[in-house]
């Protein structure tokens, strides 16, 4: 039974819950997996702590919580505080490098993108939580491309679909060229 | 904007939605209710979609009116349901007694959340399972079910509409913070393929329709405001007629038929779920997202040699007494993991009578279990 | 019975629950004219009766749905108006009127009675005022004026109450009319005229209680409390509900205060409906479903 488990962090505004809601709407629409997708949030609508979780299974997912990530993607320095010390040897960490300073030396697998900076040049800070997917899809493979892509198309409101592409594909694009360069820069 | 029919597909959603869209499927056209974490979404959800289908949602003023709100609906003849969460679940306890005291069809979610108070208000728990049964004054007997997942979302608030036509009764969708906000894929079918039960509709003129002359199910036939019938209904007790009557004798009779329809239907109205209880040692008993934990640590437990039972309360109450009864001949302890400091438990323990060990795995909420919580008390029931 | 022993049927009898009579009011009371006039106006306001619902909640006037012949429901206490508002909404077709007291709609009630107003759903409102809770004996009401003696201010009410035309009015009822129970002509024809008016209509009726509350306010009986009101009434229409404070057995200002238009709640929605969809109507929908609304503040 393959079950990844995956925990997005960052702040409130960022659009972390709607990533992972798009992930397992991914997932399990149109990769045909099971996936279950749990929020977490404070009382701030905006800037507190937030942090979602992602469970995709191919078979019925009764235990829908994540003790340690097989992915785990931050973009805030606080959610890499938090999450951090729960990933496993193995767990694949991906950041925005714009907003988190790994403090340890080597992460096995680190892979940093700067989503918030590509999501400006875009024209739209709002986007990064889409750059940041297409760069997880690349880098994890978690969900396949298409289904990713599909998910990004449905989900987003009408009329921004066009930039939400762009962006997905601006994370994408920039994680493979990571993938080529290395098999993860902590090494 | 365009107008969207029911839903047709398949969906990836939570729990909330899956209730609001479950309530569309089900031919619920009104709506009134209160916002309040976690089960706004339920409400936003109709604010946008009720439009969209001809229906009509409302936002009163608290959720004394919210619950009023959906009994008049209902006797108008449309379909109606309000949502809502601890705090909001008390206020509405008041005017839940009287939609089970006028035999008043319409159903009631409850997005659980930590109490007593205000509580957790964006955090989970179980602890209104007692209240959803003993919550208003007096007696009667109620029909409460437990979803685990959005997909039991959507398909429990059709089945309680469907329940409250058939019982003349408010049911109680009993969710909580977690299943509410969970995200996961809903199955939709085509409306023809979703069996709603009507109205049961007098079948008497209105010169000799008596509102509460109950057919031979004890249920009876309900003529909607404005359709001739001209009748009078009260909360307070009453005869065949709708009179007040106050006496001893007309409270027997009206109270132990409002026990009893629902007591003596309960075949009909019970569902559960049973895995691997044949032979087993010990049986976890739990509902909700307790019992998607407990079905995790039931695995678990059987990875390690032990013969454990899973029973799922689909429906909670009325309770499956019998079926406890008759577990508890057969093995060494139940097992009652749930988010208060034990409610359900209580129940199996005195269904139980002895016959087995009741071990609750209680937690105060604000998370579900640990499984190896569940594991733990599994390891212990056996030895 | 007649002279001649054969039965004699008041016009209003085919609208009365004869089987629950006699009525539970005491001598003196002024629900039962109040009741009549109620059934008088809505026979002369040719409305059809199949389609009139009366909501009351709990009180001796919340009794008064259960004596008329009509679909009727007699709720819990306070909430007759949040239950005449899903009924109202849910089938615009019914004619709906809340027949309760000033207990009930104003103390218990109160939260119901200014939000129903503001969003004027379209209902008549009756509430008899008799300054006091008189099924449970007399006590405090929110309606009790300075000074007055009840069973829970026996050296004298030291609360200011509502003026309830003021509150009707300030909430956004379309119209507000006060009279006493003494006035029947003049009260059947406002309730006529409330009848046929569209929005939140209120009609507050001033009504003897001398077992619980006249006895102990120097009115002893049914009496002495119409005397009062045909000494005291004056007639003021169009006055400013600001100006319409009763006080303790002083000067009470009866007629009709606010008659006015404003669209009403179903008027507001059917507009929107209009604008938001047009004539479509509604079809199967088989597209993929939107983003799901992330979380919300808590309360």
């Amino acid at each position: 039974m393959k079950r990844d488990e995956i925990i997005l962090g960052g702040f409130g505004g960022q659009g972390i819950i709607l990533a992972g809601y798009i992930m397992g709407k991914g997932a399990s629409l149109f990769d045909k997996k099971h996936a279950t997708h749990i929020q977490d949030y404070g009382p701030e609508a905006r800037g507190g702590a937030c942090r979602t979780e992602v469970v995709i299974s191919d078979s019925r997912i009764s235990y829908p919580y994540i003790d340690n990530p097989s992915i785990l993607a931050v973009m805030s320095q606080e959610a890499y505080t938090k999450y951090s010390p729960r990933m496993r040897q193995d767990t694949v960490l991906l950041i925005d490098e714009n907003l988190v300073k790994p403090k340890r030396r080597k992460h096995n697998r680190l892979f940093a993108i700067p989503a918030t900076r590509i999501a400006q040049e875009l024209g739209r800070t709002a986007v990064a939580n889409v750059v940041m997917l297409g760069f997880i899809t690349a880098v994890t493979k978690v969900v396949s491309v298409e289904a990713m892509k599909q998910a990004v198309l449905e989900s987003v409101p009408k009329g921004t679909e066009e930039l939400n592409m762009k962006a997905f594909d601006r994370g994408y694009s920039y994680g493979l060229e990571k993938l080529k360069t290395a098999e993860g820069e902590g090494k | 904007m365009s107008r969207r029919g029911p839903l047709v597909g398949e969906f990836f959603m939570n729990g909330d939605i899956a209730c609001a869209e479950g309530g569309i499927s089900a031919g619920c056209r009104f709506f009134a209710g209160y916002p309040i974490t976690p089960a706004t979404e339920v409400a936003e959800r109709m604010s946008s979609r009720l439009p969209e289908v001809g229906g009509i949602y409302i936002q009163m003023e608290d959720e004394l009116a919210s619950m009023n709100a959906i009994l008049g609906a209902s006797w108008a003849g449309v379909k109606a349901m309000t949502a809502t969460s601890g705090p909001g679940f008390s206020l509405m306890m008041e005017n839940l007694g009287l939609g089970i005291m006028l035999e008043t069809p319409c159903v009631l979610v409850n997005i659980q959340r930590a109490g007593p108070s205000t509580g957790l208000p964006t955090l989970t728990g179980q602890g209104d399972m007692m209240q959803a049964r003993w919550g208003s004054h007096g007696c009667y007997g109620i029909i409460a079910l437990s979803p685990t997942s959005p997909q039991e979302c959507y398909q429990h608030t059709i089945k309680a509409f469907n329940l409250s036509e058939k019982y003349r009764i408010p049911v109680l969708v009993m969710a909580d913070e977690i299943v509410g906000h969970m995200g996961e894929k809903v199955v939709i079918p085509p409306p023809e393929d979703i069996p709603l039960t009507p109205r049961r509709k007098p079948t008497v003129s209105p010169e000799e329709y008596l509102p509460y002359k109950p057919d031979a199910d004890l249920i009876p036939p309900m003529a909607n405001a404005g359709e001739g019938y001209r009748f009078h209904v009260t909360g307070l007790t009453h005869d065949e007629r709708g009179y007040p009557v106050m006496t001893a004798e007309a409270q027997d009779r009206l109270v132990r038929r409002l026990v009893d329809k629902i007591e003596k239907n309960k075949a009909d109205i019970i569902e559960i779920e049973e895995d691997g209880i044949d032979g087993a040692d010990v049986v976890v008993c739990s509902y909700g997202i307790s019992a998607r934990v407990s079905q995790f640590a039931v695995e678990r437990a059987r990875d390690e040699g032990i013969k454990v039972g899973m029973l799922r309360l689909v429906t909670v109450w009325p309770f499956p007494e019998e079926t406890i009864r008759k577990i508890a001949k057969r093995i060494k302890a139940f097992v009652v993991p749930e988010i208060n400091c034990g409610q359900i438990a209580l129940e199996v323990e005195r269904c139980a009578g002895g016959a087995a060990n009741t071990i609750l795995v209680p937690h105060m909420g604000g998370s579900a279990h640990r499984p190896e919580t569940i594991i733990d008390a599994i390891r212990r029931a056996v030895r | 019975m007649n002279q001649n022993g054969s039965e004699q049927k008041h016009y209003i009898d085919q609208y009365l629950r004869e089987d629950r009579m006699p009525h539970i009011w005491c001598p003196g009371c002024g629900l039962g004219s109040i009741l009549h006039c109620f059934l008088s106006s809505l026979i002369k306001s040719g409305i059809d009766m199949d389609k009139v619902v009366v909501v009351s909640g709990i009180g001796c006037t919340g009794r008064a749905a259960g004596y008329v012949k009509l679909d009727s429901f007699h709720t819990t206490h306070g909430r007759a108006i949040p239950f005449a508002t899903g009924l109202k909404i849910a089938n615009p077709e019914l004619q709906v009127v809340v027949f309760s007291g000033d207990g009930d709609l104003i103390a218990i009630g109160g939260n119901h009675l200014i939000h129903a107003a503001r969003r004027n759903i379209d209902m008549t409102v009756i509430c008899v005022n008799n300054f006091n809770y008189g099924m449970t004996g007399g006590q405090l009401g929110p309606t009790t004026p300075l000074g007055a003696r009840t069973q829970t201010s026996p050296i004298g009410n030291y609360e200011r109450p509502f003026s309830l035309p003021y509150l009707a009015a300030a909430s956004g009822a379309v119209y507000v009319a006060r009279w006493t129970s003494m006035h029947v002509r003049r009260l059947e024809q406002t309730i006529t005229e409330a009848l046929l008016k569209r929005g939140f209509r209120f009609i507050e009726v001033i009504a003897p209680c001398p077992t619980t509350y006249g006895r102990r306010n120097r009115q002893p009986t049914g009496l002495d409390q119409m005397r009062y009101y045909r000494e005291n009434s004056i007639i003021r229409h169009g006055a400013d509900p600001k100006d319409v404070d009763i006080d303790l057995n002083g000067k009470i200002i009866v007629g009709k205060f606010i008659d006015i238009e404003r669209p009403t709640y179903s008027d507001l929605l059917d507009e929107v409906m209009q604008r938001a969809f047009g004539t479509e109507l509604p079809k199967d929908d088989t597209s993929k479903e939107e983003a799901t609304v992330v979380g919300s503040a808590p309360k």
